[in-house]
């Protein structure tokens, strides 16, 4: 039973990520919503975590939330997917439970 | 009514924030409802099995004694992490509530186990 | 697929009812059943029909309100959160002797017991908060 993970913490801020990462199964998956979507950007120093994490799970950031704070898909992790609401949706759905890591 | 195997997940520390409290009358209401409950602390929320809370001077009511009324409500499966409760200098008998200890690898299985993850 | 929403926030100072409200629209929108929101912890706080936000910004509990009239949707305000922080409907103001009350239209009290059996009941249980 494979899980979405939801990170809604600027990883500069909480260590919601970093928990998310450490329980996260190989094959769930994680979007990146509200100030979690920081975690996203390519040139900090969480990018090499994102990216390691990249090999076992799929990566998803809601584009509202991105654009909303002034970045756009230019500025992601290569290999991370955007989604909208409905794309969000959609990923509760594909996959059997949701966890918030708040 | 179905029977779903729900995961409470604790990662705040007491009284910081309400939500230990919260999650506490969760449970409780929980298991009137026959569902097949289990508990985590991972993070800061393995604080909220310290041993010896005294809220006196801070006026907020000391929850901490409901942990050990979990066992007649027949909560009884209370998991810790071992990589956690290490990070935070803890040992089980710095715990008030016999638990068992997981590391995070088991974690990782336990949470696919279950049907629904509560998270406080 | 049935979801059960769960709100831990109030309005206004977390994006938290913003996400919860922008995903329940998404849901609907994409044809699932939303069995019911319900708003714990601060989350009570978006069941105030006294909030007034200024004219350029977003009406977050009206949205509520009108979520649910055009939906039907059940939006259920945990009832000792909400007793704990002054949200009160008409006959809980008489009951506990309280000289108003203030809640939102389309929202109603109770109890956790309403999460407990709408997550037994739903396919997805999906949290927002803080």
């Amino acid at each position: 039973m494979s899980i979405l993970h939801t990170v809604n913490k600027s990883p500069f801020e909480k260590n919601s990520l970093e928990s998310c990462l450490r329980y996260a199964k190989n094959g769930s998956a994680v979007l990146l919503i509200e100030d979690g979507i920081y975690a996203a950007l390519a040139g900090t120093t969480f990018e090499n975590t994102v990216a390691t994490a990249m090999s076992e799970l799929d990566f998803y950031c809601l584009a509202p939330d991105m654009k909303a704070r002034g970045f756009s898909s230019s500025s992601m992790i290569d290999g991370i997917k955007l989604v909208d609401y409905a794309g969000f949706v959609d990923l509760t759905v594909e996959y059997e439970k949701v966890q918030a890591w708040l | 009514m179905k029977i779903k195997k729900c995961l409470y997940v604790n990662r705040r520390a007491p009284y910081g924030t309400s939500y230990a409290l919260e999650a506490i009358d969760m449970v409780l209401i929980g298991s009137v409802f026959d569902q097949d409950i289990s508990l985590l602390f991972i993070d800061d929320g393995l604080f909220q099995l310290k041993k010896g809370q005294d809220t006196a001077d801070v006026e907020i009511k000391n929850h901490s004694p409901a942990y050990r009324a979990f066992e007649m409500y027949d909560v009884e499966k209370i998991y810790v992490s071992k990589e956690a409760m290490a990070a935070r200098g803890l040992k089980r008998a710095d715990l008030l509530v016999d638990v068992e200890q997981l590391s995070d690898n088991r974690i990782k299985e336990l949470m696919d186990e279950h049907d629904v993850i509560f998270s406080f | 697929m049935k979801f059960v929403i769960q709100v831990n926030e109030g309005p206004y100072q977390h994006q938290t009812a913003d996400s919860a409200y922008q995903f329940t629209r998404a849901a609907l929108a994409r044809g699932h059943e939303v069995l019911r929101v319900f708003f714990y912890h601060d989350g009570v706080n978006n069941g105030t029909r006294l909030t007034s936000p200024p004219q350029d910004d977003r009406d977050i509990v009206g949205r509520w309100s009108a979520l649910a009239a055009e939906h039907g949707l059940d939006l259920v305000i945990c009832v000792a959160a909400a007793y704990r922080r002054g949200i009160l409907d008409e006959s809980e103001m008489k009951r506990l002797g309280k000289d108003a009350h203030n809640l939102a239209p389309g929202f109603r009290i109770s109890g956790l017991g309403q999460l407990i059996e709408g997550v037994v009941l739903a396919d997805r249980l999906v949290v927002f908060g803080d």
